[in-house]
């Protein structure tokens, strides 16, 4: 198919409406088209922003209040056959919301998922560059409201390629960017609200596989178009110790 | 009274996840927020009661939207709005004069929260309607072309358009800026 061709299904790539051989076609188009690659960064941006811009009106605590009381349960009920039935709707609820929560993706990703796509699609996906974590740690000082940790893993296939600044849900990250094989890995850090840890996640899009896991007060997400296990071996390396 | 119960919690356990999104989506009709509060008051206590004729199965989030559209289309603001959109609109591009633009510049203009809002703002109502179900609350063309009730190639294309008009907007404006 002609970039023509291919150019006509951006949209649809982007709003994730192709059929899926469709769109792993495309995928496969865009890894080796740097003309239709940059237009479809060019789309992803332009969705983001009005995703970003269109989400402007919150409703009021009273409007919400009022329309809460409209749609509310009736009140005269008789309690004898009410409990037993309001324990099994509040045990399916719990089960409804556990899954519901464990399957739905943190609000974070499709932004994580576009930066990437994104800085690929430029003409430098480092705003700084060095192998050298002595080097790229200190250019986050001043340009970040925290230090984030930077190795460099070369030795186990992971090299260190530099950092950017990035912006996720308006706040100001680190990407970090890695080189495994021909890959390229962005690992974007910021800071978590707790110091626990958690096991990484796994999600996909587009063609890209995500991690997401917080380990010694940070957020980190990793997006490359790697193998899932390949992806979670640059995790662990991450999560082995904190790297000061 | 069993079966009023279940039908009002369902409905309440369905509807009430929705407002957040449909204020957002009614403040952008009505451009006003007495008359957005109104209108989702309005679309709740109608849904609530046609939820007998809500067929299990079917898209509810589209359902609940379609609802608010229509209610939005019998007040006054709603049919001001509509009548100023003439049938031939879908075949025509929307009118904006060119501009010449580089990727740095229309990054710029991108990552201007206000600049993209107002571009939207300027949107007629079909093609604006559209990008907002699609890009803002993230529906799939079907769940938009049952929302609105358009077939699902006027979805495509509205959005297609309504895209190209926002980007020519912010390129535009970069331009004057920088005259």
């Amino acid at each position: 198919m002609t970039c023509d061709a291919w150019s006509a299904k951006l949209d649809a790539y982007v709003d994730s409406e192709l059929p899926a051989e469709q769109m792993e076609a495309l995928h496969s188009h865009l890894r080796g088209c740097p003309s239709c690659t940059s237009q479809m960064a060019e789309r992803l941006q332009l969705k983001r922003a009005i995703g970003i811009a269109g989400r402007q009106f919150s409703p009021s605590a009273e409007l919400r209040r009022k329309v809460q009381k409209q749609v509310g349960k009736p009140q005269k009920v008789r309690w004898g056959w009410l409990v037993p039935a309001a324990v099994a709707a509040v045990l399916l609820l719990a089960i409804f919301f556990n899954l519901r929560i464990g399957n739905e993706a943190p609000p974070q990703f499709r932004e994580i998922a576009d930066l990437h796509v994104a800085a690929l699609a430029g003409s430098n996906p480092v705003d700084v560059t060095s192998t050298d974590r002595h080097t790229v740690k200190p250019w986050y000082a001043g340009k970040l409201g925290f230090s984030p940790p930077v190795a460099d893993y070369a030795a186990e296939g992971f090299a260190l390629v530099g950092g950017r600044l990035d912006s996720v849900d308006g706040d100001p990250v680190a990407a970090l960017v890695y080189r495994h094989d021909r890959h390229m890995i962005d690992v974007f850090v910021w800071p978590a609200d707790s110091a626990a840890s958690s096991s990484p996640a796994r999600l996909a899009l587009r063609g890209h596989n995500l991690l997401h896991w917080s380990f010694a007060g940070m957020n980190f997400w990793a997006i490359s178009d790697l193998d899932a296990s390949e992806l979670a071996a640059l995790q662990r390396l991450m999560s082995r110790a904190r790297v000061m | 009274m069993s079966s009023q119960l279940s039908s009002a919690a369902q409905f309440e356990e369905l509807a009430m996840p929705l407002f957040d999104s449909l204020y957002n989506f009614a403040h952008w009709l009505t451009r006003n927020r007495e008359e957005a509060e109104d209108l989702v008051q309005e679309t709740y206590a109608k849904a609530l009661k046609g939820f007998s004729t809500f067929q299990p199965g079917t898209n509810f989030r589209a359902w609940m939207f379609r609802i608010l559209k229509n209610s939005f289309l019998t007040t006054r603001a709603g049919l001001a709005r509509y009548k100023m959109i003439s049938l031939s609109d879908d075949e025509q591009d929307l009118e904006l004069p060119a501009a010449t633009q580089t990727p740095e510049t229309e990054l710029l203009a991108l990552r201007d929260r206000q600049a993209v809002r107002q571009a939207i703002e300027e949107l007629p109502l079909h093609f604006q309607e559209v990008l907002l179900l699609c890009d803002v609350e993230e529906m799939s063309y079907q769940e938009i072309a049952e929302a609105i009730s358009v077939p699902i190639g006027t979805v495509m294309s509205r959005l297609w358009r309504a895209r190209r008009a926002v980007k020519q907007t912010l390129l535009n404006r970069t331009q004057k800026a920088k005259a």
